[in-house]
């Protein structure tokens, strides 16, 4: 199943302004500490990792646990340096993966 | 002067009782308690003194879910070359797990503020701590009154 993932990126940005980047995928974000009706707990289905890179540099990581919530929301800012391509990998259990990218135009 | 080479009995009894330490203290509790928080604080500031302001953390104070929780934290840092945040990390006192999330940044990141949602567990303070790049641990604290609690309840 792929997850969608929205990623907001300002098209364009001034040198050296401060931008706002907002990312957000579909994952259950299933926390293993639940049981179902039977009581067998359900097994835990998390995202693990969030990177960000700026034109191949790492800007922005963060390592996720079971207390984010479902569909997970993540905002950060960053230096608009260059333009070129901000790339987002969202990693986690049972071989999650998932990527996405936005261009951004510096002047 | 003892070999280097070889264990004697005395150290790999010291080893075999440290293992077995290890797999004792793995056990975790269903529910996280104050005491597991400060020991994942430990593990993240290690012997550091932790010291209080700097860090904003932006929750509400009444939340009717806590299955998702908007959460924010802001650390008062110039983010230039010489003076930044390296990273931020919050933790909780009683969802089953004391960790939440933990962020990298740098000074490219230009402003020191991240946010995000969250699962509150029960009635229970959040603590929030910056790691600078000189070293320090700066930790900022809010207290949240849940009403649904997440994480534990049955399908």
């Amino acid at each position: 199943m792929a997850a969608r993932a929205l990623v907001n990126v300002p098209k364009t940005a001034k040198r050296g302004e401060i931008i706002e980047i907002k990312t957000l995928i579909s994952h259950v974000m299933e926390t293993g500490f639940r049981h179902d009706s039977v009581g067998t707990v359900i097994p835990r289905d998390i995202i693990t990792d969030f990177t960000c890179t700026y034109n191949g540099t790492e800007i922005f990581g963060a390592t996720l646990y079971p207390a984010i919530a479902a569909n997970p929301f993540i905002t950060f800012h960053t230096l608009a340096t260059e333009s070129g391509t901000i790339a987002f990998k969202w990693t986690g259990d049972n071989g999650f993966a998932a990527e996405a990218s936005a261009n951004i135009a510096v002047e | 002067m003892p070999d280097r080479g070889t264990l004697s009995r005395r150290e790999m009894l010291a080893v075999a009782a440290g293992a077995g330490l290890t797999a004792f203290v793995r056990i975790e509790p269903a529910v996280a308690t104050p005491a597991s928080m400060k020991a994942a604080i430990r593990s993240v500031v290690g012997e550091a003194p932790v010291k209080q302001g700097k860090v904003k953390l932006e929750v509400p104070p009444l939340v009717e879910n806590g299955n998702t929780v908007a959460l924010a934290v802001e650390v008062d840092s110039p983010m230039t070359q010489t003076s930044y945040v390296k990273a931020i990390h919050v933790f909780n006192e009683l969802n089953p797990q004391p960790n939440v999330i933990s962020v990298r940044i740098g000074p490219r990141a230009g402003r020191a503020r991240i946010s995000t949602r969250f699962r509150l567990a029960d009635t229970q303070t959040v603590v929030a701590i910056a790691e600078m790049n000189d070293g320090t641990f700066w930790e900022g604290k809010a207290d949240v009154v849940v009403t649904l609690q997440a994480c534990l309840e049955t399908l």
